[in-house]
């Protein structure tokens, strides 16, 4: 922490947060509010002479209030900035006319009552997101007390308590008494795991916290009497069950069930009643002490920055990856990075395992001193756009903007554009032209394939990244398919534009198949929800006109899903045998009336 | 937030092309990957009597020394601005020939090829017509969509080399440190007064129950 503090290469803000982000990969550039100190951080030496004076008591957040600070306090011994602090809510003598008298106790005269907040603007190439975590309120759990008895503890609470630099320098007693508990008890998954209140996933830590919690009671009072309220236990990692196994042997009684009541005895311990998965039978325990695992929720500042800097979100509310086995610690957004809990709970380690794979990956990004923009990008042309903004509403990687009041036309951002030509097949104007895989070209494609023996083929659609790759993983298993199957490969299967299919249908095509990514495994992010969103639309039309929906198929196909792929083309072929002369002939017949 | 930087770089150093293709194509045997269920010189002799192609033949393996050679004398010699390639699957060798197109100063991007092997010969194997016919068929979509191919060219722009980590917890702290220990500079911006997150609140920890500060 401390090589943080002098490195040549780090400018520290403390007390600051991103205000705003503009600009692009390479290129971006970050308002920052760094707020005021009021504390000279180069100068003061955190002597402490300052706290020492001040009047003002509050409780201190760092010992998750078991004990209190000043006004004027440094949060913790170790702090970096090593340099105290002045909260200017709770000073009294903010006008020093009042108080002040921190002021007179600092002999280097490092107290600055005037100053100010600053903004500060930085240029930067590539951004890492590493906000952390939040802890999970127990409050809205009524059933386990927290808030009414005054011996149920958070695990964080439990920390500092065990902490022999926190309010008791490291010894375990009971709060209402001050004594040290006989027996505690641990309820697992507190806020996680839960549909009705706090997550739904699992936080990761929390099983393993508390069973190094279990060893570190026994090593302090061998006799203690430890229960574990647990759903299962998730000791998965490196050496985690070695600890687990240790702890077990040390006598912790591991009990599977989740308390279903909690009350308070006259003499403040707490009776708990518990169904036990294993033996079946409702259990009571009375316990000195009880401490809940709570759970690991995204930090607060999420939502902001997610808006900021145009990034995703899981279902859980953590930040997306770009991809979550090949791209863990890319955001979709080129040049932005995630590291620790940002992302997800994880434990230290894997924190900085992530943190370091980010700095790789911003390194690899930026050590060229320059970028490269692949010319596989859509272009708008500025005469045709009507500045209705839908390709905006599209773009997975917000690369275009449009002022919509202005009336401008459309602009992409080429850097931040990543190819998948959605914004192409949206824009109602045709306004948008996705290079390399041009409405010309694919057009052209189309109408080749149809020429000859049209009752005959079949039209398949095929990303690139899925159902491309998986139609090739069928030829690497040799998996037998008929022979009138027709690929035509776009990037995305968000570029596959209605007029497309009409094109394809009013040419005779029998049956057309769009194929791409599983719902959740699109290459850009989440194009493919505008696929279905678009087929289920041509899916009403062709109702309507009176023409068979099934003759338009829509089938999610990963890289790896060759026999999926193989079988895919046979329903294919039995749907095209399906379809007569009559029928196509029919097609055309109305799609010619309606055009 | 963004700002527009579009501008394609009209690339130095490719030769112009002309409006009218001249297209060639090259039916790659892959030794009998293909060949032994897709009749490459029938395919072939059927591309050569499309429009713009002016050289249509079957060959080895494209994508070795000696295949991309011939191409490339090709090229050079009869003037060709459009390459089709019938062979493998691009996403395995679409890079390969688009670096072949480059190194005879033709842009990359005038490349197509059609998957006669993953995507044909592979999967027809007991259809030898069928797959014939279709490799028929891809040749001439590519052939037609290859005269369609415009130019692209590759954009660079500058880039500055710093980094704005936002959070100071034990992540925030790696990487700002691997960062700058590489000579990158960092700005680490933390919204509380210290550096050091949730963890620097942890006593002991797992797995090796030391300390974490
Ligand atoms: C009770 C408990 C016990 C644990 N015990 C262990 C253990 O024994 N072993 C183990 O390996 N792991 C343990 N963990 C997990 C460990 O704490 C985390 O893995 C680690 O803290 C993650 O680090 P981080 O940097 O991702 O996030 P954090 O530690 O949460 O740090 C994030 C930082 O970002 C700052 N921040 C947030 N938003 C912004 C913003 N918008 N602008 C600027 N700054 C911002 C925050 O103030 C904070 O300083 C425990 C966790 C808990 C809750
Ligand atoms: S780590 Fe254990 S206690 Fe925490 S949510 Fe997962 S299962 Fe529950
Ligand atoms: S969708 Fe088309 S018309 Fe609408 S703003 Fe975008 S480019 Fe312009
Ligand atoms: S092609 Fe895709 S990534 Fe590029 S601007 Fe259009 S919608 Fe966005």
């Amino acid at each position: 922490m401390t090589d943080v503090g002098r490195h040549p290469n780090i400018k520290l803000l403390t007390l600051s947060e991103v205000v705003d982000v503009s600009g692009y990969v390479g290129n971006f550039t970050a308002k920052i509010l760094k707020k005021s100190r009021y504390v000279d951080e180069k100068e003061c030496t955190a002597c402490g002479e300052c706290a020492k004076v001040c009047p003002v008591l509050r409780p201190d957040e760092f010992n998750v209030g078991l004990s209190s600070r000043r006004a004027i306090y440094i949060p913790f011994p170790q702090a970096v900035p090593a340099s105290y602090v002045i909260n200017a809510n709770e000073c009294l003598g903010y006008n020093p006319a009042v108080c002040s008298k921190c002021i007179d106790a600092c002999t280097k005269k490092c107290i600055h009552f005037h100053m100010s907040d600053e903004e500060i603007e930085e240029n930067i190439g590539s951004i890492i997101v590493a906000t952390g975590f939040d802890l999970y309120e127990p409050k809205e759990l009524e059933e386990y007390g927290y808030t009414r008895f005054e011996n149920v503890l958070t695990s964080m609470e439990f920390e500092r308590l065990v902490n022999a630099g926190g309010p008791t320098q490291g010894h375990i007693i009971r709060p209402t008494d001050r004594k040290p508990p006989k027996s505690i008890g641990f309820i697992q998954c507190v806020g996680s795991r839960s549909l009705k209140k706090g997550g739904a996933y699992c936080s990761n830590i929390c099983c393993m916290n508390t069973i190094k919690s279990t060893l570190v009671l026994k090593e302090h009072d061998p006799d203690i009497d430890i229960k574990v309220f647990y759903i299962d236990i998730r000791a998965f990692g490196k050496g985690f069950e070695d600890l687990y196994m240790r702890s077990r042997k040390l006598c912790v009684n591991y009990i599977k069930g989740l308390p279903g009541s909690i009350y308070e005895l006259p003499d403040h311990r707490l009776r708990v009643a518990v169904e036990n998965a294993n033996t079946a039978k409702i259990e009571q325990y009375d316990l000195d002490m009880l401490v809940l695992a709570i759970g690991l929720k995204p930090s607060a500042t999420t939502r902001k920055l997610q808006e900021m800097l145009g990034l995703q979100l899981t279902s859980d509310g953590f930040f997306l990856e770009a991809h979550p086995k090949l791209q863990p610690v890319d955001a979709a957004t080129r040049g932005i990075f995630f590291a620790g809990c940002a992302e997800a709970p994880k434990d230290i380690k894997d924190s900085v395992t992530q943190a370091s794979a980010a700095a790789g990956r911003a390194i690899r990004l930026m050590h060229k001193g320059e970028i490269t923009i692949e010319p596989i990008t859509s272009e708008v042309i500025a005469s045709q756009c009507k500045s209705c903004g839908i390709c905006v509403e599209v773009c997975p990687y917000n690369a275009i903007v449009v002022d919509r009041q202005q009336k401008t036309p459309a602009q992409i951002n080429t850097a931040a554009c990543a190819g998948c030509g959605t914004c192409a097949a949206e824009c109602p104007f045709g306004a948008i032209v996705m290079n390399h895989f041009t409405d010309a070209q694919i057009t052209k494609q189309i109408d080749v394939l149809l020429q000859k023996d049209t009752k005959e083929k079949i039209l398949t659609f095929a990303c690139n990244w899925c159902s491309y790759a998986g139609a090739d993983y069928a030829g690497v298993s040799r998996l037998q398919y008929p022979a009138n199957i027709r690929i035509i490969r776009t990037m995305c299967s968000g570029r596959v534009d209605e007029s497309f299919i009409w094109h394809a249908f009013k040419k005779g095509a029998p049956v057309v198949l769009v194929s791409g990514c599983h719902i959740g495994d699109c290459h850009y992010i989440n194009a493919n929800h505008w696929t279905e969103k678009r087929l289920v639309k041509i899916w009403k039309k062709m109702e309507k006109m009176g023409l068979r929906q099934e003759r338009l198929q829509l089938a999610w196909i990963s890289a790896a899903e060759g026999i999926r792929f193989a079988e895919t083309m046979k329903h294919m072929e039995r749907l095209r045998q399906s379809v007569t002369t009559e029928e196509i002939g029919q097609t055309i017949e109305i799609l010619n009336k309606i055009s | 937030m963004i700002k527009d930087q579009h501008a394609l770089k009209e690339g130095t150093g490719f030769k112009s092309v002309s409006t009218l293709p001249r297209i060639g194509v090259y039916v790659c045997r892959c030794g009998l990957n293909i060949a032994q269920t897709v009749n490459c010189a029938k395919t072939a002799q059927a591309a050569q009597k499309l429009n713009g192609v002016v050289i249509a033949k079957d060959i080895g393996y494209a994508c070795s020394e000696p295949g991309q050679h011939e191409i490339k004398s090709d090229i050079e010699k009869l003037g060709l601005n459009r390459i089709v390639i019938g062979s493998c699957s691009p996403r395995l060798h679409e890079l390969t020939f688009r670096k072949m197109l480059q190194s005879v100063k033709l842009n990359p991007y005038l490349l197509e090829m059609a998957n006669l092997r993953e995507q044909c010969s592979w999967v027809h194997m007991t259809d030898k017509e069928g797959a014939t016919q279709k490799a028929i068929d891809l040749i001439e979509m590519a052939v037609f969509r290859s005269s369609l191919l415009q130019p692209l060219y590759e954009n660079t722009v500058p880039l500055t080399k710093r980094t704005l980590i936002i959070g100071g917890g034990v992540a925030g702290i790696q990487a700002a440190l691997d960062l700058a220990d590489n000579g990158y500079e960092v700005i680490l911006v933390e919204k509380k007064p210290s550096i050091g997150g949730n963890m620097a609140q942890l006593d002991k920890t797992f797995p090796t129950m030391d300390c974490s500060i």
